[in-house]
Protein backbone atom coordinates (compact mmCIF):
# COMPACT_ATOMS: atom_id res chain seq x y z
CA UNK A 1 0.00 0.00 0.00
CA UNK A 2 2.82 2.35 0.86
CA UNK A 3 4.24 1.79 -2.60
CA UNK A 4 1.12 3.19 -4.23
CA UNK A 5 2.83 6.48 -5.23
CA UNK A 6 5.44 4.47 -7.15
CA UNK A 7 2.74 2.54 -9.02
CA UNK A 8 1.03 5.78 -10.02
CA UNK A 9 4.18 7.31 -11.47
CA UNK A 10 5.26 4.11 -13.24
CA UNK A 11 1.83 3.86 -14.83
CA UNK A 12 1.93 7.50 -15.87
CA UNK A 13 5.43 7.20 -17.35
CA UNK A 14 4.51 4.17 -19.43
CA UNK A 15 1.20 5.54 -20.63
CA UNK A 16 2.52 9.04 -21.18
CA UNK A 17 0.10 10.55 -18.69
CA UNK A 18 2.49 12.85 -16.87
CA UNK A 19 1.21 15.90 -18.70
CA UNK A 20 3.02 18.79 -20.32
CA UNK A 21 5.68 19.19 -17.64
CA UNK A 22 6.59 15.60 -16.64
CA UNK A 23 9.70 16.36 -14.58
CA UNK A 24 7.90 18.95 -12.51
CA UNK A 25 5.05 16.50 -12.05
CA UNK A 26 7.36 13.77 -10.75
CA UNK A 27 9.11 16.10 -8.31
CA UNK A 28 5.84 17.46 -6.94
CA UNK A 29 4.26 14.01 -6.76
CA UNK A 30 7.00 12.61 -4.54
CA UNK A 31 7.22 15.81 -2.53
CA UNK A 32 3.55 15.63 -1.64
CA UNK A 33 3.77 11.95 -0.78
CA UNK A 34 6.72 12.65 1.50
CA UNK A 35 4.57 15.09 3.42
CA UNK A 36 1.66 12.65 3.53
CA UNK A 37 3.96 10.01 4.98
CA UNK A 38 5.48 12.29 7.58
CA UNK A 39 1.97 13.22 8.71
CA UNK A 40 0.94 9.55 8.77
CA UNK A 41 3.99 8.77 10.89
CA UNK A 42 3.01 11.51 13.31
CA UNK A 43 -0.57 10.22 13.46
CA UNK A 44 0.33 6.88 14.97
CA UNK A 45 0.90 8.04 18.54
CA UNK A 46 -2.36 10.04 18.73
CA UNK A 47 -4.20 7.07 17.19
CA UNK A 48 -2.70 4.81 19.82
CA UNK A 49 -3.98 7.08 22.59
CA UNK A 50 -7.40 7.53 21.05
CA UNK A 51 -8.07 3.88 20.30
CA UNK A 52 -6.09 2.55 23.25
CA UNK A 53 -4.52 0.05 20.89
CA UNK A 54 -0.83 -0.57 20.45
CA UNK A 55 -1.33 -1.86 16.91
CA UNK A 56 -0.58 1.56 15.46
CA UNK A 57 2.94 1.79 16.81
CA UNK A 58 3.96 -1.22 14.73
CA UNK A 59 3.50 0.88 11.62
CA UNK A 60 5.31 3.94 12.88
CA UNK A 61 8.82 2.88 11.94
CA UNK A 62 7.75 1.60 8.53
CA UNK A 63 5.97 4.85 7.77
CA UNK A 64 8.97 6.84 8.95
CA UNK A 65 11.26 4.92 6.65
CA UNK A 66 8.88 5.48 3.77
CA UNK A 67 9.01 9.18 4.53
CA UNK A 68 12.77 9.03 4.10
CA UNK A 69 12.38 6.89 0.99
CA UNK A 70 10.04 9.35 -0.75
CA UNK A 71 11.99 12.37 0.46
CA UNK A 72 15.08 10.84 -1.15
CA UNK A 73 13.31 10.19 -4.46
CA UNK A 74 11.90 13.73 -4.34
CA UNK A 75 15.36 15.18 -3.76
CA UNK A 76 17.05 12.91 -6.32
CA UNK A 77 14.54 13.71 -9.04
CA UNK A 78 15.20 17.41 -8.44
CA UNK A 79 18.98 16.97 -8.42
CA UNK A 80 19.23 14.37 -11.18
CA UNK A 81 16.22 14.65 -13.41
CA UNK A 82 15.71 18.40 -13.33
CA UNK A 83 19.19 19.79 -12.79
CA UNK A 84 21.31 16.93 -14.20
CA UNK A 85 23.67 16.96 -11.24
CA UNK A 86 24.69 20.51 -12.13
CA UNK A 87 26.08 21.02 -8.64
CA UNK A 88 27.18 24.60 -9.09
CA UNK A 89 23.61 25.69 -9.81
CA UNK A 90 22.24 23.36 -7.16
CA UNK A 91 24.49 24.61 -4.37
CA UNK A 92 23.58 28.14 -5.36
CA UNK A 93 19.90 27.19 -5.14
CA UNK A 94 20.26 25.58 -1.72
CA UNK A 95 22.02 28.62 -0.31
CA UNK A 96 19.96 31.34 -1.99
CA UNK A 97 16.42 30.01 -2.10
CA UNK A 98 15.00 29.63 1.35
CA UNK A 99 12.41 27.00 0.39
CA UNK A 100 15.12 24.77 -1.07
CA UNK A 101 17.38 25.40 1.92
CA UNK A 102 14.72 24.33 4.39
CA UNK A 103 13.65 21.35 2.29
CA UNK A 104 17.22 20.15 1.95
CA UNK A 105 17.77 20.61 5.70
CA UNK A 106 14.71 18.47 6.39
CA UNK A 107 16.14 15.71 4.21
CA UNK A 108 19.53 15.91 5.96
CA UNK A 109 17.83 15.63 9.34
CA UNK A 110 15.98 12.53 8.16
CA UNK A 111 19.25 10.68 7.54
CA UNK A 112 20.23 10.09 11.21
CA UNK A 113 16.68 8.97 11.93
CA UNK A 114 16.77 6.43 9.11
CA UNK A 115 20.19 5.16 10.20
CA UNK A 116 19.11 4.71 13.81
CA UNK A 117 15.80 3.07 12.96
CA UNK A 118 16.87 -0.49 13.71
CA UNK A 119 16.21 -2.31 16.99
CA UNK A 120 19.93 -2.51 17.58
CA UNK A 121 20.27 1.24 17.48
CA UNK A 122 17.34 1.65 19.85
CA UNK A 123 19.23 -0.48 22.34
CA UNK A 124 22.57 1.21 21.80
CA UNK A 125 21.24 4.74 22.09
CA UNK A 126 18.83 4.00 24.93
CA UNK A 127 17.24 7.22 26.12
CA UNK A 128 19.06 9.30 23.54
CA UNK A 129 17.18 7.45 20.83
CA UNK A 130 13.94 9.05 21.87
CA UNK A 131 15.55 12.47 22.06
CA UNK A 132 17.10 12.05 18.63
CA UNK A 133 13.86 10.92 17.09
CA UNK A 134 12.07 14.00 18.35
CA UNK A 135 13.79 15.60 15.37
CA UNK A 136 10.76 14.44 13.43
CA UNK A 137 8.86 17.44 14.81
CA UNK A 138 11.37 19.86 13.34
CA UNK A 139 11.49 17.87 10.09
CA UNK A 140 7.72 17.98 9.71
CA UNK A 141 7.64 21.74 10.31
CA UNK A 142 10.44 22.23 7.77
CA UNK A 143 8.62 20.03 5.27
CA UNK A 144 5.39 21.96 5.48
CA UNK A 145 7.23 25.31 5.39
CA UNK A 146 9.05 24.07 2.30
CA UNK A 147 5.69 23.60 0.59
CA UNK A 148 4.26 26.92 1.80
CA UNK A 149 7.31 28.92 0.72
CA UNK A 150 7.44 27.47 -2.75
CA UNK A 151 3.85 28.52 -3.44
CA UNK A 152 3.37 31.80 -5.26
CA UNK A 153 0.48 33.04 -3.15
CA UNK A 154 -1.80 31.47 -0.58
CA UNK A 155 -2.43 28.03 -2.00
CA UNK A 156 -4.95 25.50 -0.79
CA UNK A 157 -2.88 22.32 -0.51
CA UNK A 158 0.01 23.58 1.65
CA UNK A 159 -2.54 25.05 4.05
CA UNK A 160 -4.25 21.67 4.41
CA UNK A 161 -0.92 20.11 5.35
CA UNK A 162 -0.28 22.91 7.83
CA UNK A 163 -3.68 22.48 9.47
CA UNK A 164 -3.24 18.72 9.84
CA UNK A 165 0.24 19.23 11.26
CA UNK A 166 -1.08 21.71 13.82
CA UNK A 167 -3.83 19.29 14.84
CA UNK A 168 -1.29 16.50 15.29
CA UNK A 169 0.85 18.78 17.44
CA UNK A 170 -2.15 19.85 19.53
CA UNK A 171 -2.86 16.21 20.36
CA UNK A 172 0.59 15.91 21.86
CA UNK A 173 0.34 19.05 23.96
CA UNK A 174 -3.01 18.01 25.38
CA UNK A 175 -1.88 14.56 26.29
CA UNK A 176 1.11 15.91 28.15
CA UNK A 177 -1.12 18.07 30.31
CA UNK A 178 -3.39 15.11 30.81
CA UNK A 179 -0.48 13.05 32.08
CA UNK A 180 0.64 15.71 34.49
CA UNK A 181 -2.68 16.08 36.25
CA UNK B 1 16.50 -8.40 33.21
CA UNK B 2 16.21 -5.51 30.86
CA UNK B 3 12.63 -4.61 30.26
CA UNK B 4 11.32 -3.57 26.86
CA UNK B 5 8.24 -1.54 26.38
CA UNK B 6 5.71 -3.31 24.25
CA UNK B 7 6.11 -0.72 21.55
CA UNK B 8 9.79 -1.52 21.20
CA UNK B 9 9.25 -5.16 20.37
CA UNK B 10 8.65 -5.74 16.72
CA UNK B 11 6.56 -8.77 15.75
CA UNK B 12 8.57 -11.19 13.67
CA UNK B 13 6.45 -10.79 10.58
CA UNK B 14 6.97 -7.06 10.45
CA UNK B 15 10.61 -7.48 11.42
CA UNK B 16 11.24 -9.65 8.38
CA UNK B 17 9.20 -7.47 6.12
CA UNK B 18 11.20 -4.47 7.20
CA UNK B 19 14.46 -6.19 6.33
CA UNK B 20 13.33 -6.82 2.80
CA UNK B 21 11.79 -3.40 2.62
CA UNK B 22 15.03 -1.66 3.55
CA UNK B 23 16.85 -3.78 1.03
CA UNK B 24 14.41 -2.93 -1.75
CA UNK B 25 14.58 0.71 -0.73
CA UNK B 26 18.33 0.59 -1.27
CA UNK B 27 17.85 -1.02 -4.67
CA UNK B 28 15.25 1.54 -5.60
CA UNK B 29 17.42 4.52 -4.77
CA UNK B 30 20.41 2.93 -6.47
CA UNK B 31 18.46 2.32 -9.64
CA UNK B 32 17.22 5.87 -9.73
CA UNK B 33 20.71 7.26 -9.22
CA UNK B 34 22.15 5.02 -11.94
CA UNK B 35 19.39 5.55 -14.44
CA UNK B 36 19.85 9.29 -14.27
CA UNK B 37 23.52 9.12 -15.32
CA UNK B 38 22.84 9.13 -19.10
CA UNK B 39 20.66 12.21 -18.58
CA UNK B 40 23.70 14.39 -18.01
CA UNK B 41 24.64 14.18 -21.65
CA UNK B 42 21.18 14.47 -23.14
CA UNK B 43 20.72 17.36 -25.55
CA UNK B 44 17.76 19.71 -25.50
CA UNK B 45 15.74 20.69 -28.48
CA UNK B 46 16.04 24.47 -28.75
CA UNK B 47 14.17 24.85 -32.02
CA UNK B 48 11.18 27.12 -32.18
CA UNK B 49 8.75 24.31 -32.97
CA UNK B 50 5.29 25.33 -31.78
CA UNK B 51 4.04 23.55 -28.66
CA UNK B 52 1.06 21.25 -29.26
CA UNK B 53 -2.45 22.72 -29.24
CA UNK B 54 -3.33 20.36 -26.41
CA UNK B 55 -0.50 21.54 -24.16
CA UNK B 56 -1.14 25.21 -24.92
CA UNK B 57 -4.80 24.85 -24.01
CA UNK B 58 -4.55 22.55 -20.98
CA UNK B 59 -1.51 23.93 -19.15
CA UNK B 60 -2.38 27.47 -18.11
CA UNK B 61 -1.72 29.93 -15.35
CA UNK B 62 -4.99 31.82 -15.08
CA UNK B 63 -5.71 32.28 -11.40
CA UNK B 64 -9.17 33.67 -12.08
CA UNK B 65 -10.10 30.03 -12.68
CA UNK B 66 -7.92 28.51 -9.95
CA UNK B 67 -4.26 28.06 -9.17
CA UNK B 68 -3.83 24.58 -10.70
CA UNK B 69 -2.45 24.39 -14.23
CA UNK B 70 -5.40 22.32 -15.45
CA UNK B 71 -8.04 24.39 -13.60
CA UNK B 72 -8.55 26.97 -16.39
CA UNK B 73 -9.13 24.26 -18.99
CA UNK B 74 -11.70 22.52 -16.79
CA UNK B 75 -13.41 25.55 -15.32
CA UNK B 76 -13.47 28.09 -18.15
CA UNK B 77 -15.81 26.04 -20.34
CA UNK B 78 -18.95 27.94 -19.34
CA UNK B 79 -17.35 31.36 -19.32
CA UNK B 80 -19.30 33.69 -21.62
CA UNK B 81 -17.42 36.21 -23.73
CA UNK B 82 -20.47 37.74 -25.36
CA UNK B 83 -21.55 40.46 -25.01
CA UNK B 84 -18.16 42.04 -24.38
CA UNK B 85 -16.71 45.48 -24.79
CA UNK B 86 -13.40 47.15 -24.07
CA UNK B 87 -13.11 50.66 -22.66
CA UNK B 88 -10.16 52.85 -23.50
CA UNK B 89 -10.00 55.71 -21.02
CA UNK B 90 -7.77 57.84 -18.78
CA UNK B 91 -5.33 60.30 -20.33
CA UNK B 92 -7.09 60.43 -23.68
CA UNK B 93 -8.95 63.24 -25.43
CA UNK B 94 -12.14 61.21 -25.59
CA UNK B 95 -12.82 57.83 -23.94
CA UNK B 96 -13.99 55.07 -26.18
CA UNK B 97 -15.99 51.89 -25.61
CA UNK B 98 -15.48 49.35 -28.34
CA UNK B 99 -17.72 46.31 -28.82
CA UNK B 100 -15.64 43.13 -29.12
CA UNK B 101 -16.94 42.52 -32.66
CA UNK B 102 -15.30 45.74 -33.79
CA UNK B 103 -11.95 44.75 -32.28
CA UNK B 104 -12.06 41.24 -33.70
CA UNK B 105 -12.69 42.80 -37.11
CA UNK B 106 -9.20 44.30 -37.08
CA UNK B 107 -7.02 42.19 -39.33
CA UNK B 108 -5.14 39.54 -37.34
CA UNK B 109 -1.96 37.82 -38.50
CA UNK B 110 -0.19 34.72 -37.26
CA UNK B 111 2.63 35.53 -34.84
CA UNK B 112 4.68 32.59 -33.61
CA UNK B 113 6.07 33.84 -30.31
CA UNK B 114 7.69 32.25 -27.31
CA UNK B 115 6.06 32.43 -23.88
CA UNK B 116 8.43 32.30 -20.91
CA UNK B 117 6.74 31.87 -17.55
CA UNK B 118 8.36 33.29 -14.43
CA UNK B 119 8.12 29.76 -12.97
CA UNK B 120 10.82 28.59 -15.35
CA UNK B 121 9.02 26.94 -18.26
CA UNK B 122 8.34 28.00 -21.84
CA UNK B 123 6.08 27.31 -24.82
CA UNK B 124 6.09 28.44 -28.43
CA UNK B 125 2.63 29.60 -29.44
CA UNK B 126 1.26 30.40 -32.90
CA UNK B 127 -0.90 33.33 -31.83
CA UNK B 128 -3.35 35.27 -33.97
CA UNK B 129 -3.32 38.98 -33.34
CA UNK B 130 -2.23 42.48 -34.18
CA UNK B 131 -0.11 45.20 -32.59
CA UNK B 132 -1.64 46.95 -29.60
CA UNK B 133 -0.65 50.28 -31.18
CA UNK B 134 -3.37 49.73 -33.82
CA UNK B 135 -5.96 49.64 -31.07
CA UNK B 136 -4.48 52.55 -29.11
CA UNK B 137 -4.39 54.68 -32.25
CA UNK B 138 -8.19 54.65 -32.22
CA UNK B 139 -8.04 57.25 -29.45
CA UNK B 140 -6.09 60.46 -29.11
CA UNK B 141 -3.58 59.94 -26.34
CA UNK B 142 -2.67 63.00 -24.28
CA UNK B 143 1.01 63.82 -23.85
CA UNK B 144 0.55 63.37 -20.09
CA UNK B 145 0.06 59.62 -20.56
CA UNK B 146 3.18 57.76 -19.49
CA UNK B 147 1.82 54.27 -18.78
CA UNK B 148 -0.93 51.95 -19.96
CA UNK B 149 -2.92 49.87 -17.51
CA UNK B 150 -4.88 46.74 -18.45
CA UNK B 151 -7.75 45.44 -16.39
CA UNK B 152 -9.12 41.91 -16.52
CA UNK B 153 -12.85 41.33 -16.14
CA UNK B 154 -14.15 40.84 -12.58
CA UNK B 155 -16.81 38.16 -12.53
CA UNK B 156 -16.52 35.90 -9.44
CA UNK B 157 -19.73 34.13 -10.41
CA UNK B 158 -18.10 32.64 -13.47
CA UNK B 159 -14.49 32.92 -12.37
CA UNK B 160 -14.22 30.69 -9.32
CA UNK B 161 -10.67 31.75 -8.51
CA UNK B 162 -11.80 35.33 -7.91
CA UNK B 163 -13.79 34.17 -4.89
CA UNK B 164 -10.50 33.60 -3.05
CA UNK B 165 -7.98 36.29 -2.11
CA UNK B 166 -5.08 34.71 -4.02
CA UNK B 167 -4.51 38.12 -5.62
CA UNK B 168 -6.18 41.52 -5.44
CA UNK B 169 -8.96 41.24 -7.98
CA UNK B 170 -9.47 42.43 -10.64
CA UNK B 171 -6.12 41.57 -12.17
CA UNK B 172 -4.18 44.66 -13.19
CA UNK B 173 -1.20 44.72 -15.50
CA UNK B 174 0.66 47.55 -17.14
CA UNK B 175 3.33 48.74 -19.52
CA UNK B 176 5.28 51.91 -20.12
CA UNK B 177 3.76 53.74 -23.07
CA UNK B 178 6.73 53.05 -25.38
CA UNK B 179 6.54 49.36 -24.50
CA UNK B 180 2.82 49.37 -25.23
CA UNK B 181 3.42 51.00 -28.62
CA UNK B 182 6.13 48.51 -29.61
CA UNK B 183 4.99 46.45 -32.62
CA UNK B 184 5.74 43.15 -30.80
CA UNK B 185 3.20 44.01 -28.08
CA UNK B 186 0.33 41.98 -29.42
CA UNK B 187 -3.42 42.02 -28.91
CA UNK B 188 -4.26 38.32 -29.16
CA UNK B 189 -7.53 37.18 -30.76
CA UNK B 190 -6.75 33.50 -31.38
CA UNK B 191 -4.20 30.72 -31.65
CA UNK B 192 -3.51 27.89 -34.09
CA UNK B 193 -5.80 29.67 -36.57
CA UNK B 194 -8.79 29.31 -34.23
CA UNK B 195 -10.61 31.78 -31.99
CA UNK B 196 -8.95 32.24 -28.60
CA UNK B 197 -10.04 29.47 -26.15
CA UNK B 198 -11.49 30.70 -22.84
CA UNK B 199 -8.65 29.22 -20.81
CA UNK B 200 -6.13 31.24 -22.81
CA UNK B 201 -7.79 34.58 -22.08
CA UNK B 202 -10.77 34.95 -24.44
CA UNK B 203 -12.07 37.07 -25.94
CA UNK B 204 -9.08 39.37 -25.88
CA UNK B 205 -5.69 39.21 -24.25
CA UNK B 206 -2.30 40.77 -24.54
CA UNK B 207 0.97 39.07 -25.35
CA UNK B 208 4.35 40.68 -24.66
CA UNK B 209 6.95 38.11 -25.75
CA UNK B 210 10.01 39.62 -24.03
CA UNK B 211 8.37 39.72 -20.59
CA UNK B 212 7.39 36.95 -18.19
CA UNK B 213 3.96 35.52 -18.95
CA UNK B 214 2.10 37.17 -16.10
CA UNK B 215 2.64 40.59 -17.72
CA UNK B 216 0.26 39.56 -20.50
CA UNK B 217 -3.20 40.29 -19.08
CA UNK B 218 -6.13 38.11 -20.12
CA UNK B 219 -9.83 38.77 -20.86
CA UNK B 220 -9.31 42.52 -20.88
CA UNK B 221 -12.22 44.92 -20.30
CA UNK B 222 -10.38 48.18 -19.66
CA UNK B 223 -7.34 49.89 -21.08
CA UNK B 224 -6.45 52.98 -19.09
CA UNK B 225 -3.76 55.50 -20.00
CA UNK B 226 -2.18 56.87 -16.86
CA UNK B 227 0.35 59.40 -15.59
CA UNK B 228 1.73 57.08 -12.91
CA UNK B 229 3.08 53.57 -12.89
CA UNK B 230 0.14 51.15 -12.46
CA UNK B 231 -0.01 49.06 -9.29
CA UNK B 232 0.17 45.73 -11.06
CA UNK B 233 -1.23 42.54 -9.52
CA UNK B 234 1.89 40.50 -8.85
CA UNK B 235 4.02 43.47 -7.86
CA UNK B 236 1.25 44.32 -5.44
CA UNK B 237 1.28 40.77 -4.03
CA UNK B 238 5.06 40.58 -3.58
CA UNK B 239 7.14 43.56 -4.75
CA UNK B 240 10.45 41.88 -3.95
CA UNK B 241 9.65 38.98 -6.25
CA UNK B 242 7.91 40.66 -9.16
CA UNK B 243 8.97 43.98 -10.60
CA UNK B 244 6.96 46.27 -12.84
CA UNK B 245 9.17 45.58 -15.87
CA UNK B 246 9.58 41.81 -15.44
CA UNK B 247 11.62 41.48 -18.60
CA UNK B 248 12.91 37.97 -19.16
CA UNK B 249 16.43 38.16 -17.77
CA UNK B 250 18.57 35.08 -17.04
CA UNK B 251 20.86 37.15 -14.82
CA UNK B 252 18.23 38.34 -12.37
CA UNK B 253 17.12 35.44 -10.20
CA UNK B 254 13.67 35.26 -8.78
CA UNK B 255 13.82 34.49 -5.03
CA UNK B 256 12.05 31.21 -5.72
CA UNK B 257 13.29 30.09 -9.13
CA UNK B 258 16.58 30.43 -10.93
CA UNK B 259 15.91 32.24 -14.20
CA UNK B 260 19.07 31.03 -15.95
CA UNK B 261 17.36 28.03 -17.53
CA UNK B 262 13.89 26.89 -18.49
CA UNK B 263 12.00 23.68 -19.14
CA UNK B 264 10.35 23.33 -22.55
CA UNK B 265 6.71 22.27 -22.27
CA UNK B 266 5.83 19.09 -24.13
CA UNK B 267 9.39 17.76 -24.12
CA UNK B 268 10.02 14.23 -22.86
CA UNK B 269 11.06 13.39 -19.35
CA UNK B 270 14.63 12.96 -20.62
CA UNK B 271 14.98 16.43 -22.13
CA UNK B 272 17.16 18.78 -20.08
CA UNK B 273 16.50 22.44 -19.38
CA UNK B 274 17.56 24.97 -21.99
CA UNK B 275 19.32 28.28 -21.42
CA UNK B 276 17.05 31.28 -21.02
CA UNK B 277 17.84 34.16 -23.36
CA UNK B 278 17.88 37.86 -22.45
CA UNK B 279 14.53 39.42 -23.38
CA UNK B 280 13.41 35.87 -24.21
CA UNK B 281 15.41 36.11 -27.43
CA UNK B 282 13.76 39.35 -28.63
CA UNK B 283 16.67 41.59 -27.61
CA UNK B 284 17.35 42.85 -31.14
CA UNK B 285 13.83 44.23 -31.30
CA UNK B 286 13.36 45.58 -27.77
CA UNK B 287 16.71 46.17 -26.02
CA UNK B 288 16.74 49.83 -27.18
CA UNK B 289 13.70 50.51 -24.98
CA UNK B 290 15.92 50.09 -21.93
CA UNK B 291 19.19 51.78 -22.85
CA UNK B 292 20.77 53.41 -19.83
CA UNK B 293 18.53 51.51 -17.40
CA UNK B 294 19.93 49.19 -14.74
CA UNK B 295 17.85 46.10 -15.41
CA UNK B 296 19.05 44.46 -12.20
CA UNK B 297 17.38 47.23 -10.23
CA UNK B 298 14.45 47.67 -12.59
CA UNK B 299 13.57 43.99 -12.67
Amino acid sequence: MSLWPIYIITYQIFYNKLGPEPVDRIINHFGEWTLIFVLLTLSMTPLKKITNSLEWIKFRRMLGLFTFFYASIHMLSYVGLDYRFDFETLINDVLKKKFIFIGFSAWLLLIPLAITSSDKMVKILKKNWKKLHRLVYIISIFGVLHFIWLSKTIFFKPLIFLIILIILFLFRINFKKFNLS
Amino acid sequence: MKKFKHSEITPEKIYNKRRSFIRSMGYGLGTIALSSVPLINAKANNSNEPTSYEDITTYNNYYEFGTGKSDPHRRAKNFTTKPWSVKIEGEVEKSLELPIEEILAIKSEERILKLRCVEGWSMVIPWLGFSLSELLNKVQIKSTAKFVEFETVYNPEKMIGQRYPTLNWPYIEGLRIDEAMHPLTTVVTGLYGKPLPNQNGAPLRLFIPWKYGFKSAKSIVKIRLTKNMPNTAWKNASPREYGFYSNVNPEVDHPRWSQATERVIGESILAPRIKTLMFNGYGDEVAHLYTGMDLKKNY
